[in-house]
């Protein structure tokens, strides 16, 4: 997995709640078996202008067709962002079109989860601290984020702390791999597993089931 | 000190608990789709990483496969027949069982894992689905999970957690007529808001689930993860063995008496303390509908959407979200003339749903401006419905009878209802662009759905009790 230390960039304002992962990337958009090539994709159906369904232009109202958020990295959001679908393409599509860091009130539990896994980092600050970073960035200004330090400022103003999980921050700050660290427990699992045969045979299958 | 129902699941499953308190669980079963599961089977290959335990991991074909009858791996999705053939191939290269396009017991991936005895009560269960939370009703751990995550449990049988906060709501009393478990878990969310759930493991008790079919309880956990909540769970009951009993991968008679014993330890016991309790009294609700773009935009069907009288965010959202959907705040849904009707869905796919619909439409015709679609939601259902002469009250009445999968519920098979129209639908997400761009969903209950579909209009079903 990617490192995350720290990161600056424009952060982007979509500050209404429940933006769903049918919203960040439709059905349709996922064209391939495959983690890449969706960015295209990413909120296309408010991106873009439409006839029928073929797209025939950028749709100059979305934000992200605007400047100077054409060049963002950060997205600032409201509560629930990335309710709905389990799709981690939402994630992979934000990633790949090259955010960085969402700052948003909560999240879906899942796009919490695929977000981390994937360097993309999900900080969750109140309503207040992601409105004034809303309005300093409007100042074409940028955010910063310092994973080590746990904090984010907006243009000259003072760091706010947020708060994450120790284990996903040193993941993050190594980029370590989930499934590399969850193989280091496999003679406990064995032994879980002899003790739980014996409790519930019935949980387990063999292969002619 | 007293145990919840959730406690118990989770502290049989912990193979260690880790420095930060977090713990390392063991994932009793598996289950993939065609979607996700063949990113995640082909990016653990990819890393050089075996399925450790193929007889605990299974496949259906749903999200892409298209529902025409007579289908095969071509479908209207762009790109998706490499999905299916990826899946096909992948599975069978890892010796995971697929429940395949024609398999006679395909179909989607929460139904199948209940009508199998895939998922049995007190088993931990993950699927890349986020209505994963469907399987809680079985007394179950279940939880949706993203690509990533499935891949660890796919090398490991293992997640990392820390232990969510649980909530309990209990739903105490008799259902008003044409009131169903999808107006309650409506209810609920219309009340405390799409984010009410606040990624807790809710437990759903009271008089009135205990009263619920088993069918109806997969319907109100199936939208836990409308509330954000972690999942749903119900304990398990009479009802419920009733229900595992005899189903293909249930425990066999050696086990029978065992596993029965092991189920009814599963409940919450007296004095447990959750996070948060909520109490709805039923008697309270009738009819739900949603009129916007959030399952938190919904109403009684016979009351108007709220007034927006601030400018807060949550007015601003209400008002994009009515613009969307082609309203007015303070309009009355009543009588709104729609142009779709679907029946289907992990939310309401099942047997009784369809039985339910069927009361409605027999002797009756869709009106001439609906495009109306069912799709049962498993093979299993299907052949039980065709049994029933059901197919027949469907086809009569002016519906498609289509083979079953996801299907509308998001243009799985790459099949959507066009910008503009206005779709009547018992799935579980009344999104922007869900069902198609620019198409205008609203969820509700199968009678709801059929009395719409005959009406040509949103109204209330009781006229057709």
């Amino acid at each position: 997995m990617n490192k995350f230390t720290s990161h600056s960039g424009i952060a982007t304002p979509m500050l209404g709640d429940n933006i769903d992962t049918d919203q960040i990337i439709p059905s349709r958009e996922m064209k391939r078996v495959s983690k890449v090539g969706l960015a295209d994709g990413l909120f296309s159906g408010q991106r873009y202008l439409y006839e029928g369904n073929q797209k025939i232009g950028a749709n100059p109202d979305f934000i992200l067709n605007q400047a100077p958020y054409e060049n963002t990295s950060i997205l600032l959001s409201g509560k629930n962002f990335g309710c709905g679908s389990s799709r981690e393409h939402a994630v992979w599509a934000l990633a790949e079109y090259g955010f960085k860091a969402i700052i948003a009130q909560s999240y879906g539990e899942i796009f919490f989860n695929n977000a981390l896994r994937n360097g993309l980092l999900p900080i969750v600050l109140g309503e207040a601290e992601i409105a004034q970073l809303a309005a300093s960035s409007s100042d074409l200004t940028t955010v910063t984020i310092n994973l080590r330090e746990l904090t984010v400022s907006g243009n000259g103003g003072s760091p706010i702390s947020f708060q994450l999980e120790t284990y996903y921050q040193e993941m993050l700050l190594n980029g370590w791999d989930f499934i590399d660290l969850a193989l280091q427990f496999t003679d406990q699992l064995d032994d879980f597993a002899k003790q739980d045969r014996k409790k519930r045979p019935w949980a387990y299958l063999s292969a002619t089931d | 000190m007293p145990k919840t129902l959730f406690d118990k699941l989770w502290s049989n499953h912990e193979v260690t608990q880790l420095a930060d308190g977090s713990s390392l669980l063991y994932i009793d079963r598996v289950f993939m789709h065609e979607r996700t599961g063949s990113i995640a089977l082909t990016s653990l290959a990819e890393n050089g990483r075996q399925v450790r335990n193929p007889a605990h991991v299974f496949c259906a074909m749903d999200h892409i496969i298209d529902t025409f009858p007579g289908r095969g791996d071509q479908t209207l999705m762009p790109g998706g027949t490499e999905f299916i053939t990826t899946t096909r191939a992948t599975t069978r290269q890892a010796g995971i069982r697929l429940f395949d396009v024609n398999d006679p017991d395909q179909g989607i991936s929460h139904l199948i894992s209940a009508e199998q005895g895939i998922t049995l009560p007190g088993f931990t269960v993950v699927c890349p689905d986020s209505h994963t939370c469907t399987l809680g009703a079985l007394g179950a751990f279940a939880w949706g999970i993203g690509s990533s995550d499935c891949e660890q449990v796919l090398a490991t049988e293992t997640l990392r957690s820390q232990k969510p906060k649980q909530m309990r709501v209990r739903f105490d009393g008799e259902l008003n007529p044409g009131v169903t478990a999808k107006d309650l878990i409506l209810f609920l969310i219309s009340q405390y808001g799409a984010n009410g759930g606040n990624r807790m493991v809710i437990e759903f008790c009271g008089t009135t689930i205990d009263q619920l079919s088993m069918e109806a309880r997969f319907t109100l956990c199936n939208m836990a993860t409308e509330f954000s909540a972690f999942t749903a769970l119900i304990a398990p009951d009479n009802t419920t063995i009733d229900y595992v009993r005899g189903r293909t991968f249930a425990p066999a008679d050696n086990h029978l008496e065992a596993s029965i014993t092991s189920w009814r330890s599963l409940h919450t016991e007296q004095d447990a303390t959750f996070e948060q309790e909520i109490v709805v009294d039923v008697t309270t609700i009738v009819p739900m509908v949603s009129w916007g773009t959030s399952p938190e935009h919904s109403v009684r069907v016979d009351a108007p959407m709220p007034q927006l009288d601030s400018d807060s965010q949550e007015a601003q959202d209400k008002l994009k979200a009515m613009r969307y959907m082609g309203f007015e705040p303070g309009q009355v849904l009543l009588g709104t003339a729609i142009q779709g009707a679907f029946i289907g869905s992990c939310t309401n796919g099942r047997l009784s749903d369809l039985q339910a619909a069927a009361n409605v439409l027999k002797g009756r015709h869709v009106d001439p401006g609906v495009t109306a679609i069912c799709t049962p939601g498993s093979q299993q259902v299907k052949r039980r419905a065709e049994a029933l002469g059901l197919d027949k009250v469907f086809i009569a009445a002016g519906f498609e009878w289509r083979e079953p999968g996801c299907s509308l519920c998001f243009y799985a098979g790459g099949e959507g209802f066009s910008a503009g129209q206005r779709v009547m639908s018992t799935t579980n997400r009344n999104f922007e662009g869900r069902q198609g761009r620019g198409a205008r969903t609203h969820i509700a209950s199968p009678i709801m759905v059929a009395a719409a579909a005959i009406a040509g209009k949103i109204t209330d079903c009781r006229e057709f009790l």
